[in-house]
């Protein structure tokens, strides 16, 4: 009966419109895939060979035919009786289509359900009436709102074998309201049903009489999951920029897709965290489709007015929007679920966008208890399945939104080992200690003068890419003899190579720099030699410069002033520095120039 | 249409994500039609190019169309295609049209270590030389470590479990209940050494999204998939021992989309005309923990 109602729908309907995902989240055992097989054969699409193929698999394990082995498909699962990961499923009302992901909601399988409700428009949050509220009800709560998901309906399942009483549901709904508050939810509407009986699934059943609200399947067909940007500047991460030069395609595309706001041939756009910037020439599609402007959520490319030496891992503004921020260090609200927990000092691999860096968790300010939201400070370690707040330093400085401002741009995960185990949004920008140079490098950029000639012709002429070595090592050594034998062998195989001296750049350059404290005037001559560096590599060619016994600090500072170029750092001498790449002697320049 | 655009921008992100991420990359080319869209989306991303080698698992048994049309189409869009062949078990006639194994075993043989092989280059390749025209053997010994798939979610139980990208260890296995978490569009792009990562760009696809598409992009698709005048058709194609067609009036892609619209094929699993499913218990997953697509 129910299933004819559908069916009688106008085609029409039921086309053109984006299917709306809804992920099933709850404690285990509170009746989450019985839902899912409820709305499935309510909705009539539910193949015969599926059902058939369950029956027996049921029969053979000698377990009655239930709903939820339609999801629990897999073997495993149904001998297990528990979801392992988050399957997928497809149904469709009068008004819409759904995808249903079912999430897990055994603690063991925290990192599926964040696989599963991340790709949600929004949450339907299982509770059951007679066991009332879990950790996971809890727990599941708190992560839907760290992944940024506001639209939930909250089901209290189970209503039969509580004898259909409205004062249970009541109690759950009051107790659950309050958390979802102070996590900064509001729940679209709190649900009585019964997945088994079908009671307010479809329709309402004669069992709740005292509940007028709605049904599932209207709450889930009233929620508008039209997002309402109030934020529409223009944001696209640089995911690669292609020069495919087949068939005599000539073009240089800057390709992304649009993560925010919305941009157009001609305007004026800067990449961060570079500060360069040029104007959108044309909008670039195949088949050829002409556009004049591209808006958020579309995979494009684009050509450039100017060239300009863009890598994977900018992000493209506009000049005339607000900025982003470009930090190395950031507040941030994090989740972890890796098994080796989270600790303090460890380098891990943060990735933004499509920006992928070194990163250090500095402080954690805070434990966040996911299901009590009690706060423990002076935590060195974060566990599995975890929350906390958290201060992040990255090795190089990265551009990003916080949260307030744009959600897309405020979110990384972080990768420990090759995992991804952990995921966070970035509150504020924390001052850092080098941030008069990355204003420097980025209003440096801003203003550049371009040449006509773009790198790459450089690159292609020259048949060598520019590159920075840094010789480095204890103060009275052979390090510019060295440099000087590097140059000359670079140079004698065909390299375009410069050697330059710090004594050239002291007495010329830096010449006006008398300062008695000599701590400041080694910042400024590193300054100056880098901004020069920076100069010569932009003309192509392969630097080598000299400094005794650099810091990683400074090496840093000499990496952010010439970010656009590869550095190899060498430590002259028998044993290398920390961050080095290895000890080098007079002997073993030939191994090096294979690395060059 | 907008849901299609969205489908096809999320589709467009990964395989460009695959695409910087990792070295050495290869799209398989099932010639059906779900790897044929992607093969259209490649051909999206990249502006018209399609940056990395096509391989097609070739058993011996497909039915001749399909490796007349792959060939065709290679020759228009000037792909680098390779055919993986696990000639040893030809030889010694280890195939379920012999009799000498069922069919679940005839799909490991020629399939999934068919597959196994060609990626990790210990079985013979055949490259596409668009001089000659014709199958050179491939001397390279490249190892593909990722490599682009067209499976959809909503095909059977297995697939619905799968990452966009997901590893596999150095066995070709698939450890489900393993898998590190996937969100925000952040992929697991690294990958420990010996194993290797499948990619899939389709996963949120229907059945019906593929024929809208293909029918709004006017993809060209091997003539298998329409009625021809017999009232049969193809609706997922494969070696014809193992592969048999629909009963279906559809002629052309519009008919394929009313017909799936209005429900006629309701009642049947898109993968009924393929007998290896059915005597696998499990549907596909017991074939595909062992690296079967």
């Amino acid at each position: 009966m129910k299933a004819k109602s559908i069916k009688k729908n106008k085609l029409s309907q039921q086309t053109g419109l984006k299917p709306v995902s809804i992920a099933f989240v709850g404690h285990v055992d509170h009746g989450k895939s019985t839902i899912i097989g409820r709305l499935l054969s309510d909705t009539g699409v539910i193949a015969d060979g599926k059902i058939e193929r369950i029956k027996k698999n049921c029969a053979d394990n000698a377990k009655p035919f239930e709903y939820a082995f339609l999801i629990d498909a897999l073997k495993d699962e149904q001998t297990q009786g528990i979801t392992i990961d988050s399957a997928r499923v497809f149904f469709k009302t009068n008004k819409r289509k759904y995808i249903i992901i079912d999430a897990p909601g055994h603690i063991e399988f925290l990192k599926n359900m964040v696989t599963g409700a991340s790709r949600a428009d929004m949450a339907v949050l299982v509770i059951d009436a007679n066991e009332g509220l879990q950790t996971n009800s809890f727990r599941h709560g708190y992560f839907l709102s760290m992944l940024g998901i506001k639209k939930i309906i909250v089901l209290i399942n189970k209503m039969d074998l509580t004898g259909y009483r409205k004062s249970v549901f009541n109690s759950i709904c009051n107790e659950y309201s309050v958390f979802l508050k102070k996590i900064g939810i509001s729940a679209d509407c709190f649900i009585p049903v019964s997945g088994k009986f079908g009671d307010n699934i479809f329709s309402s059943g004669k069992n709740m009489p005292w509940y007028k609200g709605k049904k599932l399947l209207d709450a889930l067909d009233n929620i508008n999951v039209c997002e309402n940007d109030s934020n529409e500047d223009f944001r696209m991460w640089v995911q690669d920029v292609y020069k495919f030069t087949e068939d005599g395609d000539s073009r240089r595309i800057i390709a992304g897709t649009v993560n925010n706001g919305k941009v157009g041939v001609n305007d004026n756009i800067v990449f961060y965290p570079s500060g360069k910037k040029t104007a959108v020439k044309t909008i670039e599609r195949f088949p050829v489709k002409k556009a004049k402007s591209i808006f958020k959520n579309e995979a494009v490319g684009f050509t450039l007015k100017e060239q300009l030496y863009i890598k994977r891992g900018q992000l493209m503004c506009l000049e005339n929007e607000n900025r982003p921020y470009v930090s190395c260090d950031f507040l941030a609200n994090i989740f972890w679920l890796g098994d080796k927990p989270l600790t303090a000092g460890t380098n891990y691999i943060l990735k933004i966008g499509t920006q992928k860096v070194s990163a250090v968790i500095t402080d954690i300010n805070n434990k966040i208890d996911a299901v009590t939201l009690k706060e423990t400070k002076k935590v060195k370690k974060i566990n599995k399945n975890e929350a906390a707040r958290v201060e992040i330093k990255t090795k190089e400085p990265i551009v990003f939104d916080t949260v307030d401002m744009i959600q897309e741009t405020s979110r990384f995960v972080l990768v420990d080992d090759i995992q991804i185990s952990g995921g966070g949004i970035i509150l504020k920008e924390l001052i850092s200690s080098n941030k008069a140079v990355v204003d420097e490098c980025i209003d440096r950029n801003f203003h550049w003068v371009k040449s006509a000639i773009p790198i790459e012709e450089k690159i292609e002429k020259y048949g060598q890419k520019p590159k920075l070595i840094i010789v480095t090592g204890i103060e009275k050594s052979d390090r510019k003899k060295f440099a000087r034998n590097l140059e000359k062998k670079l140079f004698l195989s065909g390299r375009k190579v410069y050697f330059l001296g710090i004594g050239s750049v002291i007495y010329g350059v830096d010449a006006d720099l008398k300062n008695t404290d000599k701590k400041t005037d080694r910042q400024e001559h590193i300054r100056r030699l880098s901004e020069i560096a920076n100069i010569l590599l932009d003309a192509g060619l392969i630097v080598i410069i000299s400094a005794s016994e650099l810091s990683l600090k400074e090496l840093d500072k000499i990496k952010t002033f010439v970010s656009d170029f590869d550095v190899i750092p060498i430590w002259f001498g028998e044993s290398a520095k920390k961050g080095f790449e290895g000890a080098a002697t007079l002997n073993s320049i030939s191994k090096i120039i294979v690395k060059i | 249409m907008k849901y299609l655009n969205d489908l096809e921008n999320k589709s467009i992100y990964i395989l460009r994500e695959a695409y910087a991420n990792i070295k050495n990359l290869a799209m398989l080319w099932s010639i059906g039609k779900d790897s044929t869209v992607l093969l259209w989306l490649t051909r999206k991303a990249f502006f018209g190019h399609v940056p990395f080698p096509l391989i097609h698992i070739d058993t011996a048994y497909k039915i001749p169309e399909m490796i007349k049309y792959r060939d065709k189409l290679t020759k228009k869009w000037k792909l680098n295609m390779i055919y993986g062949i696990n000639e040893k078990a030809l030889a010694v006639k280890k195939t379920f049209k012999s009799g000498n194994v069922n069919r679940i075993e005839c799909c490991e043989n020629l399939k999934t270590k068919a597959l196994e092989d060609t990626l990790n280059a210990s079985g013979s390749r055949y490259k596409f030389n668009h001089q000659t025209g014709k199958y050179h053997l491939d001397k390279s010994k490249e190892v593909f470590t990722g490599i682009i798939l067209g499976i959809r979610s909503d095909e059977e139980g297995s697939r619905s479990k799968e990452r966009y990208f997901s590893v596999r260890d150095k066995n070709n296995q698939w450890r489900v209940g393993e898998q590190a978490p996937e969100f925000w569009d952040q992929y697991n792009t690294d990958l420990p050494p010996k194993e290797h990562v499948r990619i899939h760009p389709l996963l949120d696809w229907t059945e019906l999204n593929i024929w809208e598409y293909i029918e709004r992009e006017k993809i060209p698709m091997v003539s298998l998939y329409y009625n021809k005048g017999q009232g049969l058709r193809y609706r997922s194609l494969g070696c014809y021992p193992c592969t048999f067609p629909i009963k279906s009036k559809a002629k052309n892609n519009k008919e394929i989309i009313k017909e799936l619209k209005l429900g006629k094929l309701k009642n049947i699993a898109e993968r009924s005309g393929r007998a290896q499913d059915k005597d696998d218990n499990g549907g596909l997953e017991s074939l595909r923990r062992r690296g079967y697509m």
